[in-house]
């Protein structure tokens, strides 16, 4: 009760003019931040937060919250537009919103992504508001063993997904896990792959190969042809928000179960990115039509964004109550707080509630705020698509390749996108998969981190990841989803055998 | 040689697939001989740097093999592209190489607006006035959102240093 | 003429570098923003430090130009050190350090030295204390130690920060002082370690004060011990009436092992003298204020500051000291 009373007092002190004047400022710059490949919420953060010293705490992190929620709105927008996912966790957003896009459908996909995004951070955030110190002993019980469990979660309910021959499809995502072993490893603390090139110290970034490989590589197949984009009869109308909201209540099953999946990605910390490729593939594989998915279905984009926002917000309750950021935007809140004499952890919950209760009603409102605000935009985001290819296309090259510089400031990086990019053309003509490929490369390293990690922990051996019920579960989970077209395939067959001669009752 | 004359003709399909899964081997073998030197057995830490990667190498090299196989035995005449096509696809990756190329050397302002130019006149065949607002627009926007607002510095070359930017 | 001006300027510049006298205003400043570089990822220690500063500096305008904070963490940090090596004659560009500035050449073999920047000055220092988790029974190092002593090789988990650097150091040093055997696990960021200890993942952890701080006021950590000569200077109570103070020294509970960490900020090569000046000033006028007073307070930090020729000495004798630690635990780069 005395919860209630606090979050009230909350929304007071985030209804004054002023703060809903910082949450509009944060939720437009967000979106930039979003939108443009490179500055990545953290980075909008980082360097904004500097100038928010001025503000008391309370409406600078409502500031800065609502500059986090901008840009998880913004990911969305290029993944569907340009197929550039500027984040991890627009990827899977991609598989079905480019296609939509491209089918003349960019203002419902952005709609669907828009609301669903909303959707799934307002259901984390009552999560947060009702649960919040269960939840945090729940993340305690994440050690190596269970991460890794996750981690191997994510990867089976994505895999044997793909269309394409099942041994390009492991060649694909196998040139994934190679390419995130790059650089300096975790464990050993040792250089591997760099053949004494300094410029691979860092690995391949995602970003770098994403932009290529999605964007770069988009291009590319356009030119072959001929120099048009096809999603030129978008609807530029902002009727179709309403159109869209009606369709929409159909998939409240995936959207339920994207929350959960999501809260759940949220807290462990795994994040967002396996949240969204996780909830993908699970929608797929459940979904009435899940044969279409791919090819433009808009469950597909409801999934991985509803997914990923829930975690991106559940994400903060880690933050807030263990100190330990879930993405690297929440870690550079997080360096915020301790700047401004807020230590997160524990006590916070005790000793700060009104800033606390403060940042938790800017939640709720700065997520309504930013709905209206980027579904307000759907027509003019739409509406890119009809200027002339041969205008936008050198423009998205020149913005490729600023989001590629500026992930290390390095000229390096921005020749590597292009090699992805012609990677990527090349790959996607042969008929491989790049998707996997881009799953390995996000979540490869650290899921070898977690292995090596448990196996360090348990002196080699292997029963560590079948050593309590948590890590049992996720782990049984993963050989579920891995094996599940069997699985299914013996079902109906069971069934048919147990239907064939029991006719005893329809 | 024009368009035109080119037309349904081009590289099989089979001829550059056999190419890519080639390459894809070959950089099967750099992942192994890479692990190779970092170490691949079982050491005091555990699994040594090279240990995963050496099989993920393996991997790539053995699922090449069968792609190969695969491919060279599919009855598939089909063209990859016809050599128009990939005249298109070219007439984007050559400029967009120098582009690239260049910007450690003039910065990428300089490098945007010769690249924006040139995309639009040569490709979209815009007249000046129009490929000119773009071409000095779009760096100009850059520069001021990230730079000035961001504060994320670009490359920079000599004509900015020149105007103290 | 010439030479008069050189004498003068080098003189003030020697009792600057003592650090007696204030001196005139820099003959130098930044016609650009610069460009703070930070060999580490968002969110750790020298990032939260780095963004202090930047926070501090544009608060209370000490810089005509802007502060930019890049992080460039690639390869332990020799990304960012790297960048700085190859930007000879760019005064608009600084960098902070942590221990890394002599771990990572020595683990990973990359081609540097701190030799190869300009030393600018040492902020502070930070320090490193003793952590278990509150439920176990361990009160003293003394407990501790016979607890790891009793159990069976390699079954007690120490967590920690990065593979083959500080951490890790002291745990080996842990190890040759008490003969016992750890199993070292290297974690991403000192954060995730003390949440990992938290939930029992690990047995305990040499954690930063500022990375472990709220776990301890929660009532879910229990320091044993700082590795420095002498305790901390802080003596506001954190958690059960206990204050930094409080917590005895690892020597002093028969535990001989002292590491402090760097945190310090180099130039490029082939700075200039006034502009060493210019960021030494600066750096002394974001000592002055209260928000990094804080900043000290709330991470514990031990603020000796140096520069000039006695930071170089200091840097002289960690780097030898790094060396040996370093090749007592067999981390040195075997080639690569």
């Amino acid at each position: 009760m005395e919860e209630l009373v606090n979050l009230f007092h909350g929304f007071a002190v985030a209804l004054q003019p002023y703060n809903i004047m910082l949450m509009v400022l944060g939720i437009v710059l967000g979106v930039i931040i979003g939108v443009l490949p490179g500055l990545g919420g953290a980075n909008g953060v980082a360097i904004l937060l500097p100038l928010t010293f001025s503000m008391s705490p309370t409406s600078a992190i409502i500031m800065l919250s609502c500059i986090y929620w901008g840009a998880l709105f913004g990911g969305a927008i290029t993944s569907i537009l340009f197929n550039i996912p500027g984040e991890p966790w627009s990827v899977a957003t991609t598989f079905d919103g480019y296609p939509m896009a491209q089918q003349g459908k960019a203002g419902e996909a952005l709609t669907a992504a828009f609301t669903s995004s909303f959707v799934g951070a307002l259901f984390a955030v009552i999560m947060i508001t009702l649960v919040a110190p269960l939840v945090a002993s729940f993340a305690l019980q994440f050690g190596p063993a269970e991460k890794f469990a996750v981690y191997f979660l994510a990867f089976c309910s994505f895999v044997g997904l793909s269309k394409e021959p099942p041994f390009k499809t492991i060649a694909a995502m196998m040139i994934g896990f190679a390419l995130a072993a790059v650089g300096l490893d975790s464990i050993t603390g040792q250089l591997r792959l760099t053949f004494g090139v300094t410029h691979l110290l860092n690995g391949f970034d995602f970003l770098i190969a994403v932009i290529g490989l999605f964007g770069i590589g988009e291009i590319l197949l356009t030119m072959e042809e001929g120099l048009a984009f096809r999603g030129g009869k978008a609807k530029i109308d902002l009727r179709v928000v309403l159109q869209t909201w009606k369709e929409l209540p159909k998939y409240w099953m995936t959207s339920l179960r994207s929350c959960f999946i999501g809260c759940w990605m949220g807290i462990t910390p795994a994040g967002a990115t396996p949240a969204s490729f996780m909830s993908y593939g699970i929608a797929k594989r459940v979904a009435k039509n899940g044969k279409n998915f791919g090819k433009g279905e808009i469950e597909g984009v409801v999934a991985p964004e509803t997914a990923a926002h829930a975690a991106g917000t559940a994400a903060l309750l880690p933050m807030l109550s263990l100190g330990v950021p879930g993405s690297p935007t929440a870690a550079v809140l997080l360096g915020g707080l301790l700047i401004w004499g807020l230590q997160p952890g524990p006590m916070l919950f005790v000793e700060q509630k009104e800033f606390v209760w403060g940042l938790i009603a800017s939640m709720y409102l700065g997520n309504l705020v930013g709905l209206i605000v980027v579904l307000t935009c759907v027509p003019i985001f739409a509406a890119i698509l009809r200027v002339p290819f041969s205008i936008i296309a050198p423009l998205i090259l020149v913005l490729c390749a600023i989001g590629a510089y500026s992930v290390h400031s390095s000229t390096f990086d921005v020749m590597l996108m292009l090699v992805f990019g012609a990677i990527g053309y090349l790959l996607k003509k042969c008929n491989y998969p790049l998707a996997p490929l881009v799953l390995a490369i996000v979540l490869g390293d650290k899921a070898e981190e977690a292995f090596r990690q448990s196996l360090l922990g348990s002196q080699g051996s292997f029963g560590i990841f079948l050593s309590n019920p948590l890590v049992s579960t996720i782990m049984i989970l993963g050989l579920i989803a891995l094996f599940w077209s069997v699985i299914q395939e013996g079902y109906t067959r069971l069934r048919g055998t147990v239907a064939g001669p029991g006719s005893r009752a329809a | 040689m024009t368009t035109g004359s080119s037309s349904n003709t081009g590289p099989t399909h089979k001829l550059v697939e056999a190419g890519v899964t080639l390459a894809i081997a070959l950089f099967g073998v750099i992942v192994i001989l890479g692990s190779l030197k970092a170490g691949i057995n079982w050491g005091p830490e555990g699994p040594r740097a090279g240990f995963f990667p050496f099989y993920i190498g393996l991997f790539i090299l053995a699922s090449s093999a069968i792609n190969l196989w695969h491919g060279l035995r599919e009855d598939n005449d089909g063209l990859f592209a016809e050599w128009g096509q990939l005249r298109q696809v070219l007439s984007v990756v050559i400029p967009t190489a120098i582009y690239v190329g260049s910007m450690p050397f003039i910065g990428l302002y300089v490098a945007s607006i010769v690249f924006i130019a040139w995309f639009m006149r040569w490709l979209g065949k815009y007249n000046w006035i129009i490929v000119l607002a773009v071409a000095f627009g779009m760096p100009i926007v850059t520069y001021f959102i990230f730079e000035r607002w961001f504060m994320v510095p670009l490359p920079k070359g000599p004509i900015e240093e020149w105007l103290g930017l | 003429m010439k030479r008069s001006a050189y004498l003068a300027f080098g003189t003030i510049a020697a009792l600057c570098a003592s650090g007696i006298v204030a001196p005139a205003t820099a003959a130098w400043e930044p016609v650009r923003p610069v460009e703070f570089i930070i060999p580490a990822g968002t969110g750790g220690g020298a990032d939260q430090m780095a963004r202090t500063i930047q926070g501090i500096v544009t608060k209370h305008n000490l810089m005509k130009q802007p502060l930019v904070v890049i992080n460039k963490s690639g390869g332990a940090g020799g990304e960012g050190f790297l960048d700085v090596k190859g930007s000879a004659g760019n005064p608009h560009k600084i960098i902070i350090t942590l221990s890394n500035l002599f771990t990572t050449p020595l683990a990973t073999g990359i081609p540097f030295n701190w030799k190869d920047l300009t030393p600018v000055a040492m902020l502070a220092l930070d320090e490193f204390v003793l952590w278990v988790n509150a439920d176990k029974p361990y009160k003293t190092v003394k407990d501790y130690v016979d607890a790891v002593k009793a159990a069976p090789a390699g079954t007690i988990k120490m967590g920690g920060t990065g593979s083959k650097q500080e951490d890790q150091i002291i745990t080996v040093a842990v190890e040759k002082a008490t003969g016992a055997r750890f199993t070292y696990i290297p974690y991403k960021g000192g954060g995730e370690v003390a949440v990992q200890l938290v939930g029992n993942h690990v047995d305990s952890t040499v954690n930063n004060p500022i990375e472990a701080v709220a776990q301890w006021r929660g009532g879910k950590l229990r320091p044993l011990c700082v590795f420095d000569a002498q305790r901390m200077a802080y003596d506001e109570p954190i958690a059960d009436g206990k204050a930094w103070k409080d917590i005895p020294t690892c020597k002093s509970e028969g535990l001989d092992m002292e590491y402090l960490m760097l945190r310090g900020i180099f130039m490029s090569p082939r700075a200039t003298k006034d502009q060493v000046e210019y960021y030494i000033e600066l750096f002394k006028k974001v000592r002055a204020t209260p928000e990094w007073q804080e900043f000290m307070k709330s991470g514990a930090f031990n603020t000796t500051f140096l520069t000039g020729a006695d930071y170089a000495k200091w840097l002289e004798v960690e780097e030898k000291r790094h060396q040996a630690l370093m090749k007592d635990a067999g981390f040195l780069a075997s080639g690569n």
